[in-house]
């Protein structure tokens, strides 16, 4: 067990909604059926209660079981609709930052890289991650001194550090101000395109949509 | 006309008081005859014989350590069997169904489930009987010590058996308060297996919410006398029985030996939390590194593995325990190998009830009184804190631990020389307001939640409507809490059925109740008569809890809302 198990990371490998629907006992809420290309974002939009974050949730391996799905969840070639979520490599982002607090926001990213590497090699690349997101000189900082913005760019840079193969966006910026939403969003698109990332994206703000400039799913109709 | 607001305001006085007198007040109760002073045996000159005299009591190093060590070993597998649970199970189905199992065996009493235990794991208990003649081999009793063994691996694991449930309930209300869900689901989906993803990203959060219940285990564990008669080896015993063993002795002079004891034992007790304030330290520092290094996937199957396993082997050892003493109850005639009492009859039982009823009978008033006085307490400690609308602080939050952290050998038997000084008589009183002691702090761990999470808004609706304070209280706040005011009574009431030594020390041994009568039966060969007296004393919090649950269920029949 202590090797840690990496699956083949094709970057490029789009993701795939195979007829995915969901019920909730025998009434069914929500299907889509889609395919994203590698730094495409494919948004979901809708009121709330349509289940479109239940959805995600599928997709996620988070499932409640209050729920029951069908159809398949494919990256490229892999299967992933009976994986659990950690073995999944798929970049979540809530709409709460969520750092976690009894960590310093340079632990908060260490503990999203990958591990391997001397203490002194993490401590320099997280370094460098902070830089990257404008925070340089942060790591020794408590996440609870952080403004809303720099929270949700280090959530941010710790999902990236992970190396996911495809992004999951449930509703990043409504939390955000109006000021910080644009920065936010354009962002989080280019980082989505520099890695080729394909996105799948909840929410009920038709700025974000407009933003992301890819397909449009609506929902509840 | 406005009597409510300043009476309720008064009552986190009383309580604090209620509860910081008697603790202080004993623990300087044996201070003075610790070093001699203690007129009404003829000391009257300040002097350290006493400690002298302990010092050369056989045994003492024994003593010192078993009480130290069962402690210490037995909180920390109670901790780990949770933790391990926790962090393998939660969120999954099996977890909510361990959840239904061992939160009704919460109630039952610490005395009962040692008693239950040994009859479980002796020599010729149930276990080994099942066991033979086939495929064992044994025809007679196998020759091991249990329970009793030197090292008190019986003890450790009795305490462990009821610690784990109390952890594991604990644990449960906490984990909402730390955002338990949200911080494992994101450490998953960045690739944390389960148990690593407990470990890494909840228990660092969950852990000091935790740690005030962890160090009332502790302090419990270090000092348990009930338990630990049952259980624990006897010669030398552990070090609460042994301060027991002299207060009780006919030799009088024994009593300055005894509170010298009682001091070392709070020592004792000081020792084993200082330990593990430090281990809690050492851990913090050894575990900076790793909670950082992203590992994902270490040890991931043995959590697992460990934490189902020892999960599992809970559940089977406490269900078989009760099981088994159900048998003993019913048997008339059980030679050794035999798996089965046969024939089975109910003459233990008509035998008890002729003698039982005297104690079941106190041990019911005794519950009921210290039960009605701390709900009152705690009720008004909470409608304090929603006029204030402010919370407890955290140094009233330690008050209300206080009985649970200091050992209630160390200031039961400073209590007692108050009593006679004072001229109380000792009896039903005395040893209700005792039970108290244990009895509010529980109450108000179990009502606090739903109290202050009661949407302050209904009670603007009632004030806008024309309502006054003592209106809202009565007729608004307090019915919609029907429900978690009745479980909280009912732990309570599990809480004093299962006191043992405050009711034997400010009782003056003459007041019986199902406790003392099963612990002083348990040290007796007669295992059936003893397997009823537990069953007795385990069947009243059952039913209490029945209570607490059916009572709102019926009464609010038809406001299904309330009942969620």
């Amino acid at each position: 067990m202590t090797q840690e198990p990496r699956p083949p990371m094709p970057e490029t490998s789009p993701l795939i909604l195979e007829r995915v629907a969901i019920f909730q006992g025998s009434h069914p809420l929500v299907a889509v059926d889609a395919r994203i290309a590698p730094g495409e974002v494919l948004t979901l939009m809708g009121p709330s209660g349509v289940g479109k974050s239940t959805l995600l949730a599928q997709v996620a391996g988070f499932l409640s079981p209050a729920f029951s799905a069908t159809g398949r969840i494919r990256l490229g070639d892999d299967d992933l609709t009976r994986r659990p979520p950690e073995r999944r490599r798929l970049g979540l982002l809530f709409q709460d930052p969520l750092l976690f607090p009894h960590l310093s926001v340079g632990g908060n990213l260490a503990f999203g890289m990958r591990p391997g590497g001397g203490r002194r090699e993490r401590r320099r690349l997280v370094g460098e991650a902070l830089a990257d997101i404008g925070l340089a000189g942060f790591a020794g900082r408590d996440p609870a001194t952080l403004s809303g913005g720099q929270r949700a760019r280090v959530a941010l840079m710790r999902v990236l550090l992970a190396e996911p193969r495809a992004m999951l966006l449930d509703e990043p910026f409504s939390k955000l101000d109006a000021a910080l939403r644009d920065e936010m969003r354009r962002l989080v698109f280019a980082r989505i395109r520099d890695r080729g990332l394909p996105t799948l994206m909840v929410t009920h703000d038709r700025e974000d949509a407009e933003a992301a400039d890819g397909r449009i799913i609506e929902l509840g109709n | 006309m406005p009597v409510f607001r300043p009476g309720i305001r008064l009552i986190p006085r009383l309580t604090v008081l209620l509860l910081i007198l008697p603790v202080t007040a004993g623990l300087g109760g044996v201070l003075a005859p610790a070093f001699g002073w203690l007129p009404a045996l003829g000391g009257q000159a300040w002097t350290l014989a006493p400690w002298q005299a302990l010092w050369q009591a056989p045994g003492l190093a024994d003593m010192l350590r078993l009480s130290l060590l069962t402690g210490l070993v037995s909180t920390l597998v109670a901790l780990a069997i949770v933790m391990l649970f926790l962090g393998a199970f939660l969120e999954t189905p099996l977890f909510r169904l361990v959840r239904r199992l061992l939160s009704p065996l919460l109630a039952v009493p610490h005395a009962a489930a040692a008693i239950a235990l040994a009859f479980l794991l002796a020599p010729s208990g149930w276990a080994s009987r099942l066991a033979s003649p086939r495929p064992s081999g044994w025809t007679r009793p196998p020759d091991y010590l249990f329970p009793g063994d030197p090292d008190g691996l019986a003890l450790i694991a009795g305490l462990v058996l009821k610690e784990v449930p109390f952890l594991l309930l604990m644990s449960l209300a906490a984990l909402p308060q730390c955002r338990a869900h949200e911080r494992l689901m994101v450490a998953r989906a960045l690739g944390y297996g389960r148990v690593n993803a407990f470990a890494k990203a909840v228990l660092p959060g969950l852990y000091p919410l935790i740690r005030l219940p962890v160090y009332a285990v502790i302090a419990f564990a270090t000092s348990t006398v009930e338990v630990a008669i049952i259980l624990g080896p006897s010669t030398p015993p552990s070090l609460a029985v042994a301060v027991v063993r002299w207060l009780n002795d006919p030799d009088l002079a024994l009593r300055f030996q005894a509170s010298a004891g009682a001091l070392l034992q709070l020592g004792v007790t000081a020792l084993a939390l200082l330990l593990w304030w430090g281990g809690e330290c050492l851990v913090r520092r050894l575990l900076a590194g790793w909670l950082e290094g992203g590992g994902r996937h270490r040890g991931e199957t043995l959590g697992r593995l460990l934490g189902g396993g020892l999960t599992g082997l809970t559940i089977v050892l406490l269900g078989a325990s009760l099981g088994g003493l159900a048998l003993w109850s019913l048997a008339a005639y059980w030679p050794f190998p035999a798996a089965w009492p046969s024939p089975m009859t109910l003459a233990t039982w008509r035998e008890a009830a002729d003698t039982a009823l005297g104690p079941l009978g106190h041990t019911a008033s005794i519950g009921l009184g210290s039960t009605l006085l701390s709900v009152v307490l705690v009720i008004g400690c909470l409608e304090a804190e929603t006029l204030r609308r402010r919370p407890l602080r955290p140094g009233a939050q330690l008050i209300l631990y206080l009985p649970l952290l200091v050992p209630p050998v160390a200031f039961l038997y400073g209590l007692v020389q108050l009593q006679a000084q004072l001229g109380l008589a000792a009896g039903w009183t005395a040893v209700t307001l005792g039970h108290s002691l244990f009895v509010l702090p529980y109450v108000f761990l179990s009502l606090a939640e739903s109290y202050r999470r009661l949407d302050p808004r209904w009670g603007q609706i009632a004030a806008a409507l024309g309502a006054s304070r003592a209106g809202i209280f009565w007729r608004v706040r307090l019915p919609m809490l029907t429900a978690p005011i009745a479980v909280a009574a009912a732990v309570g009431f599990a809480v004093s059925v299962g006191q043992y030594l405050p009711t034997l020390l400010l009782g003056a041994g003459r007041l019986a109740t199902l406790t003392t009568e099963a612990v002083s039966l348990a040290s007796g060969g007669d295992r059936r008569l003893t397997a009823v007296y537990a069953l007795g004393q385990l069947a009243l919090p059952a039913l209490g809890f029945l209570l607490a649950i059916g009572l709102p269920r019926f009464l609010f029949r038809h406001r299904r809302q309330l009942l969620t």
